[in-house]
């Protein structure tokens, strides 16, 4: 497997290759379920839990709707604290800026916190292109870096493998790249965890530079937030000489007290804690103390393109703590690959089509990703109304495809809205209806269907029409109305 | 139509109310037993239930789909048949969530702004079947015999897009001779989802196979739903199971007396 998502198949492929995979089907469910409990009982013990996410939900708006005022202030606040701060466009340029800064610190490797901005704009495969190493410090990051594969849930990006999978990639990869683990290495969890330790305790005592995102960058402080729960991520922001944050521009909240509101709304929607275990903090350079080099990169990558959807930029309101998966049955039963992008999931499934418009099939498919049952939107802690966003999607993807040669769904939907626009043409289609239902009689049930209804009947039976509908009946009945 | 009205009548709960009914299309068309059940169970109750002529379809499939331009005369439809009412009801959670959280964002998002209010005063009255019974006639117990070993699914719309909550499960418990077991991991969804059972129908089957896994874990013989679309996904994966469980909308329960039991027995089929 390599360790990029282009070139992905859409999403239904990706799902039925993914639904056949007994062995990650049972690690998903175990975990979601087990996590999706832990956020329960922790969200339940707050009786202001709802207005914290509305509260939430208007200081991402409040911001959103003057980001750029405060992307302004923060990097003011940033430039006095003694950072640099960087603007990127896109991936590319963002690329091209952290390239060039590792080089200026004259290293050829880098520690990494977890970071889904990294993640999003490819930056380990960009370094690597460029002769530099970039090693993952979170546990779970680690296992997918060793594993050569890919992550496949934002919080845990390892969430399809089990022990006995990690056991045995420490075991092949890790001493390729460093420390090797222990002979007679378990698949105990201290064991694993031991192994990693010693492991990246080598990688964070020699690196002089570290690359970091940021969960939050207060504007009138030029403070930036890591919420994080191993510690690696406190080694990575406080050993090296030079610091170097990729910070999406949509994680600015005004002030150093909105983190309040943040600080209970996240670890209770993702890891299902009261609180994380490591908070860090930081604004700028401390003379003598940790990173004397702080650099800040401010990456758009398509989220001004999203700000410009009036109904989809409440997307960007997301603060990543993936409760939209862990509750998803879609997500469940396929797991994270099959939506082609480090963004799985319901929040994946409103986000790439955004943040990378609506061009490859992937994408296209992916606001159709759902069942619409309403599960992610329940649990959202900053109430991003998913379902409406994927329908309103849906919509765009379809309205985007109009205006060719007509597929061969769009002329159904044509068809059928025709038939529904007058009763009496709906009437005629409800006879022959039940024509077909006199026709088969007894029959209560359809075992085959033709053509692309097969999609159904491939795995259910179909109802047969009735002899009568509702509506003749009322009519033989009750006459008019 | 107006039925004649003694003492008895005018005592009942629904007395003095007339609601249209909306039978949505699927019902209308391949259900009929579900729009008549709700006819009887209305009328048992006392009251007047109209049948406008001229519904046809909320446009659900349309909107779900991304066709919100083919839904929008739909939308329109629907307000023009239904605005003279004061009460409308359907037996479809995920219809009534059509009109009651989709109509205004369609008209809206085609620049019908006139069109969207009109929507927005039209969700207040559509009720569905076991809000209307609930908190409309203010009634759980309907009257009904159903002397079955059933289990409830609640329908993602009806959950999550109405809050019904705990309604429909009010209205089974009231249900004379009914042994009413707990359906493990009930509010999860079934993986119908509309078009999502055809475009994604590996998911959607392996969604609805847990789904039927579950039901056949309560020994039910019969699950029930306030949404038919749901139930020919679930009982679709169940008949074709030979699993022996049959699935039936919540109206018929309700509408079942203890006379149509002996008939009811003889009549029906299982998988």
């Amino acid at each position: 497997m390599s360790g990029t998502f282009i070139g992905m198949p859409k999403f239904p492929a990706a799902a039925r290759e993914a639904l056949g995979n007994s062995q990650q089907r049972r690690n998903l469910r175990h975990a979601t379920h087990t996590i999706r409990a832990k956020r329960a009982r922790v969200v339940g013990e707050l009786d202001d839990w709802e207005e914290l996410r509305r509260t939430g939900a208007a200081i991402k708006d409040h911001v959103l709707s003057h980001l750029d005022r405060y992307l302004a202030e923060l990097e003011e606040s940033l430039t006095r604290a003694g950072a640099t701060v960087h603007w990127a466009s896109d991936a590319d340029e963002a690329n091209r800026i952290i390239t060039s800064l590792v080089r200026d610190a004259g290293t050829e490797e880098v520690v990494k916190v977890k970071s889904m901005a990294t993640q999003e704009i490819g930056l380990n495969e960009a370094l690597e292109e460029a002769g530099i190493r970039a090693w993952e410090t979170d546990l779970a990051e680690l296992i997918v870096q060793l594993g050569h594969d890919r992550p496949s849930h934002i919080l845990v990006p390892a969430i399809h493998r089990n022990r006995a999978e990690i056991r045995e990639i420490f075991l092949s990869e890790m001493g390729r790249v460093g420390t090797p683990p222990p002979a007679g290495l378990t698949s105990e969890p201290h064991e694993l965890a031991e192994a990693a330790r010693v492991h990246l305790r080598e990688k964070f005592l020699r690196a002089t530079v570290a690359v970091s995102g940021a969960n939050f960058a207060v504007a009138e402080t030029g403070t930036l937030v890591v919420v994080e729960s191993e510690g690696n991520g406190r080694m990575c922001l406080t050993l090296p000489e030079t610091l170097i944050s990729v910070v999406g521009i949509e994680k600015v909240v005004p002030r150093l007290e909105d983190l309040e509101v943040f600080l209970q709304l996240l670890p209770r929607s993702s890891t299902g804690e009261r609180m994380n275990p490591y908070t860090s903090t930081w604004s700028g350079v401390t003379p003598g103390d940790g990173p004397q080099q702080v650099h800040v990169v401010l990456l758009d990558n398509g989220r001004t393109d999203a700000l410009a959807d009036r109904v989809g930029r409440q997307a960007l309101r997301c603060i990543r703590c993936s409760a939209c998966l862990n509750v998803c049955p879609v997500y469940e039963r396929v797991g994270g690959h099959a939506y082609g992008s480090v963004y799985p999931g319901p929040i994946g499934a409103i986000l790439n089509p955004q943040l990378r418009g609506t061009t490859s099939a992937v994408d296209r498919s992916l606001p159709y990703a759902s069942s619409l049952c309403g599960a992610c939107g329940d649990v959202c802690p900053v109430g991003i109304e998913i379902p409406e966003l994927l329908v309103h999607l849906r919509t765009r993807v379809v309205d985007e495809q109009r205006g060719g040669i007509p597929s061969g769904e769009e002329l159904a939907m044509k068809g059928a809205a025709w038939m529904f626009a007058d009763h009496r043409r709906w009437e005629k289609a409800q006879q022959a209806a039940e024509l077909g239902g006199r026709a088969l009689g007894r029959k209560e049930r359809l075992g085959r269907l033709p053509g692309p209804l097969s999609a159904w009947s491939d795995a259910r039976d179909a109802p047969t029409p009735p002899a009568e509908s509702f509506r003749s009946w009322w009519k033989r009945e009750r006459g008019s109305r | 139509m107006v039925r004649p009205q003694n003492e008895a009548t005018t005592s009942l709960p629904g007395h003095g109310l007339r609601v249209a009914l909306f039978a949505t299309c699927f019902n209308d068309t391949m259900w009929p037993e579900t729009p008549k059940a709700v006819v009887t169970v209305l009328e048992r109750l006392g009251a007047t239930v109209e049948f406008p002529l001229e519904q046809t379809c909320c446009g659900q499939m349309f909107t779900n789909t991304g066709y919100a331009r083919e839904a929008l005369p739909l939308v329109e439809r629907f307000a023009d048949v239904f605005s003279e009412y004061d009460a409308v009801v359907a037996p479809s959670g995920s219809c009534v969530g059509s009109v009651r959280h989709q109509h205004a964002t369609v008209a809206r998002g085609c620049g019908r702004a006139d069109l969207a209010d009109r929507a927005t005063a039209m969700a207040g009255k559509v009720y569905e079947l076991s809000e209307l019974l609930v908190d409309v006639l203010g009634v759980t117990d309907v009257g009904a015999t159903f002397p079955h070993r059933v289990t409830y699914h609640p329908t993602c719309h009806s959950l999550r897009m109405l809050r019904v909550a705990d309604k429909p499960l009010r209205l089974l418990r009231e249900v004379r001779g009914i042994d009413l077991v707990d359906l493990p991991e009930a509010e999860e969804c079934c993986g119908f989802g509309g078009t999502f059972a055809m475009k994604n129908a590996d998911t959607s089957v392996a969604m609805g196979s847990d789904k039927a896994r579950h039901v056949r874990e309560t020994q039910a013989e019969v699950l029930v739903a306030g949404d038919n679309s749901c139930l020919a996904h679930i009982g679709g994966l169940l008949t074709r199971q030979r699993a022996g469980v049959r699935v039936l909308h919540l109206a018929e329960v309700l509408a079942c007396t203890e006379s149509d039991v002996a008939t009811d027995a003889a009549r029906e089929v299982t998988a």
